[in-house]
């Protein structure tokens, strides 16, 4: 038994994106309508030339009915999927699927997320009824535990470390300054990054993701089909899920440097598309920094850096806009927000936007590189989903 | 009415098998409670941390004393007048989370001040176990806030080598207002100090009269101690017994140093006498509570060998903490919310099916492969054998800090939340909150598992177990550090 790619059968041929933004006049249905209405009108296509939807929200509705109560679909098949922060790629994965096994034609993966109208300025996650034994801490305090197992791990000072948590958020809000469509748009010091009030244990608030409505999607169709819609369709190389036990507290070999999940995706994901050394020929990377520290490990489950040396790679300046591989060009979770069901198709909406060079003033090279990776983190260090995704602009 | 000198006989078993006496974490100085009000006063009294409750300070109390003597464990008496609940037993928590046998009986024994004697009564009669937990307070600045203490005291009769024998006990009943309060209200009312104290002298003759006409002789009593929440009650019937008996009297700075702790005073007083009772060594124990009750023991040679960590020692082992800080832990101040949802209401059917890991902290080692985890679980996550596990139990393990963090964001009853994940020295590692943490934390630091509450939610307790560290009595910094304590 093996996993098998889909070496290039399927191909995104349209896609839209809202602003992310705390957008409290519009609701989660409103969102979703612009961000379909946005990718059907880029590929000439209506609602009823869909075959089948497949809609991924965390916490703004139930059902396939959250998406087709909005666009009225009727008599049409639409699926609500969720698996934490991976929510809105498993949307893509799930349309991909249909339409690699030729269970239909076209289909359309939509992520949507309203956050705002909690009241609470962090993430309100869902629960499942329990009876309160569980240790209820917050995102941030999860992912803060990888920031002194890692500096004990690699002998790493706290000071360095900082800096190189401070570089992630500086360098993502460069990156987002550059974008429309980013939650924030303006740079913000090093200074003031570290200055931020504390959140949980050596996270600042500047160190956190912002939080965000929004929401985009992708129509995607048999890649012999792509050129009746686009001349410039983003191919699927790779699409790879890895969902953990949940055994990271429990079990004594893991010690919160890494996430395992990711190793395991990242590896799945590169056999697929047939990627040896990412970080050369990679164009870019959008991955899940949901806090500073996550980037950092990030780099190393993902192959960019040898381990023990992704804080150093990113202090020189590997993975901004214009180094090595640029990471997260469009701002990342931290400034672009993170409207948790619509970030996997975000990310892939900057690859779209990259890899047919229509980024603008953050568009990076990619004359010799025409790969792109998107990867999604949900849950915790020691227990969480891990999707990572590699399109190219290119077929074979 | 007229005094008993006949004592009907109900015959203690041999003794007290282990004892142990626990003081919360947390003095506050009465001077500052009474500048609040305008007033002044002297001495320390003794404060529960905001996650502790009558029923954990039972717990705390009595886990030294029960831990590999469970079996022996023959009912337990749970006295406190700070219930955590009415109607539900509050003795049943604290069977679950010692790991007692089912088939024993568990029980309160009322919101009284009496209890706590009581307890240790009915205890020595069946072999059982004696919890004697309470949270006193009172009005803001009032004598009762400023004189009351949280603290809590075990004891474990027996009939096999004992510490020290029960060689007599007495009681005296007597219905008179003195102290009283309405069930439920927080705060308690007091006749004038002197009319109890009359009744108190009149009581505390006949229980002497009582003990002499049941063969004790009064002379040979070498150390004893009066407890009582009337404090003038208390210095007229010590100076009573100790013309009677000519020994003197222990513990009467209790009160100045830890407080009154109401239905665990006679607890806390007992076990200080034992703390320093020398083998043969006759003991008297009176508490004074709508009547007098007297417990007669004689210390064998097995006390040396038999203490916990004396009273004393933790006495002097205290973290000071605010009148503010006070008011906010008691809720007597509304704190401002954690802007966060409140907690969802503890499931009953969901605690009741994970009750052996919620109350008792058990889990399970693979049979196959010796991974040990928490909760029980039905698939081991290193070999993936399903239903080959045997019990495991991490109360009263040590632990060291594999990583940890403090949260401001999640909800707690006192932000911010500290966490860690812990890893046993028997194997086995888990995520859970630290309490009573005082200094800056390391990864690597020794930590022991604590049953604490949580948040009511529909008037549930949630019960957790957290871990605590564990620090050497010579290096506590003095105030506040840690967790809960922030300005």
């Amino acid at each position: 038994m093996a996993q098998h790619g889909l070496s290039d059968r399927v191909a995104i041929i349209s896609m839209g994106c809202t602003r992310f933004a705390e957008h409290f006049d519009r609701s989660a249905d409103e969102l979703a309508i612009d961000a379909v209405t946005e990718a059907l009108d880029g590929a000439g296509l209506a609602c009823d030339d869909i075959d089948a939807f497949w809609l991924g929200t965390y916490v703004s509705g139930i059902s396939g009915m959250a998406l087709a109560r909005p666009l009225r679909l009727t008599g049409k098949p639409v699926t609500r999927v969720e698996n934490m922060c991976a929510t809105g790629s498993e949307a893509l994965r799930a349309a991909v699927y249909a339409v690699a096994c030729g269970a239909v034609d076209v289909a359309m993966a939509v992520g949507v997320e309203k956050l705002k109208d909690s009241g609470y300025a962090g993430l309100i996650s869902p629960k499942t009824q329990d009876d309160g034994t569980r240790v209820n801490t917050s995102a941030p305090a999860n992912f803060s535990l990888l920031a002194p197992a890692y500096q004990q791990r690699y002998g790493v000072t706290p000071e360095l470390f900082r800096a190189a948590m401070t570089h992630v958020a500086w360098k993502n809000h460069a990156n987002g300054a550059l974008n429309p469509r980013a939650q924030f748009r303006k740079e913000v010091s090093k200074e003031s990054i570290e200055r931020s009030p504390a959140v949980a244990g050596e996270l600042g608030v500047m160190d956190c993701s912002g939080v965000a409505d929004g929401a985009a999607a992708a129509i995607v169709t048999r890649a012999e089909d792509a050129p009746k819609y686009t001349g410039t369709p983003l191919y699927i190389k790779a699409l790879s899920l890895v969902t953990g036990d949940g055994s990271g507290a429990a079990d004594p070999r893991y010690d919160y440097t890494s996430f395992p999940e990711v190793v395991h995706c990242a590896r799945e994901a590169y056999a697929q598309a047939g990627i040896t050394d990412p970080r050369r020929e990679l164009a870019l990377a959008e991955v899940h920094d949901c806090f500073t520290p996550t980037e950092i490990v990030l780099m190393e489950d993902l192959g960019f850096a040898r381990r023990g040396n992704a804080w150093r790679d990113i202090l020189d300046g590997v993975y901004d806009r214009d180094g090595e591989l640029p990471v997260n060009p469009d701002g990342g979770l931290k400034s672009f927000g993170h409207p948790v069901g619509a970030s996997g198709l975000r990310m892939i909406y900057e690859c779209w936007l990259q890899l047919r060079g229509q980024a603008g003033a953050r568009q990076v090279a990619t004359a010799d590189r025409g790969l792109a990776l998107t990867q999604n983190l949900g849950g915790a260090p020691g227990d969480c989903v891990c999707f990572i995704s590699v399109v190219g602009s290119r077929p074979g | 009415m007229q005094p008993s000198t006949t004592q009907i006989d109900r015959r203690p078993v041999a003794g007290i098998v282990g004892y142990s006496a626990y003081l919360p974490a947390y003095r506050l100085q009465r001077g500052e409670i009474a500048a609040a009000v305008g007033s002044s006063a002297r001495g320390v009294r003794c404060v529960a941390g905001y996650d502790e409750d009558s029923t954990t300070l039972g717990v705390a109390a009595a886990l030294p004393v029960v831990r590999g003597r469970e079996p022996a464990v023959g009912s337990v008496w749970f006295a406190t007048t700070d219930p955590v609940y009415a109607d539900k037993t509050n003795a049943t928590a604290v069977h679950a989370a010692l790991e007692l046998q089912p088939g024993i009986v568990a029980a309160d024994l009322g919101a009284t001040l009496r209890s706590g004697i009581v307890a240790l009564l009915t205890a020595a009669r069946d072999g059982g176990l004696a919890v004697l937990a309470d949270r006193r307070g009172g009005p803001a600045g009032g004598a009762d806030e400023r004189e009351g203490a949280d603290a809590a005291a075990a004891f474990l009769f027996g009939e096999q080598d004992p510490l020290a024998y029960v060689t007599s006990t007495a009681s005296v009943t007597a219905e008179f207002i003195d102290r009283w309060r309405a069930p439920g209200a927080p705060d308690g009312a007091a006749w004038e100090e002197r009319f109890g104290e009359q009744r108190y002298a009149e009581l505390a003759d006949q229980l002497l009269a009582q003990l002499s006409s049941a063969g004790v002789e009064l002379g040979g009593v070498c150390r004893f101690a009066v407890t009582g929440i009337n404090a003038r009650a208390v210095r007229t019937v010590t100076s009573a017994v100790r013309k009677a008996t000519g020994a003197e009297p222990e513990g009467g700075d209790l009160p100045d140093i830890v407080g009154n702790a109401g239905a665990a005073q006679a607890g806390l007083a007992l076990a200080d006498l034992l703390d320093t009772a020398r083998a043969g060594e006759m003991l008297l124990l009176i508490s004074l509570a709508d009547g007098a009750d007297a417990l007669v023991l004689r210390a064998t040679d097995a006390i040396a060998g038999r203490r916990g960590e004396p009273l004393r020692a933790q006495v002097d082992h205290g973290v000071t903490i605010g009148y503010p800080q006070y008011l906010l832990w008691r809720e007597r101040l509304a704190a401002e919310r954690p802007r966060r949802p409140d907690p969802d209401r503890p499931s009953a059917p969901f605690a009741w099916r994970n009750r052996q890991y919620k109350l008792s902290m058990t889990g399970g080692r693979c049979r196959k492969c010796g991974a040990v985890q928490f909760p029980l679980p039905r698939v081991c996550y290193q070999c993936h054998t399903a239903d080959e596990f045997g019990p495991v139990s991490a109360s009263g393990q040590t632990a060291r800090i594999v990583t940890f963090t403090v949260d401001r964001l999640a909800f707690s009853l006192s932000p911010p939340l500290v966490s860690a994940i812990v890893a046993f020295d028997q194997g086995g590692r888990l995520q859970c909150e630290l309490t009573d943490v005082r200094q800056p934390l390391g990864v690597g630091d020794e930590v022991v598992p604590t049953f604490r509450r949580g948040a009511t939610i529909g008037g549930i307790r949630n019960y957790i177990w957290k871990a605590r560290p564990v620090y050497p009595a010579t290096s506590v910094a003095p105030g506040p550090a840690g967790a809960g304590r922030e300005s």
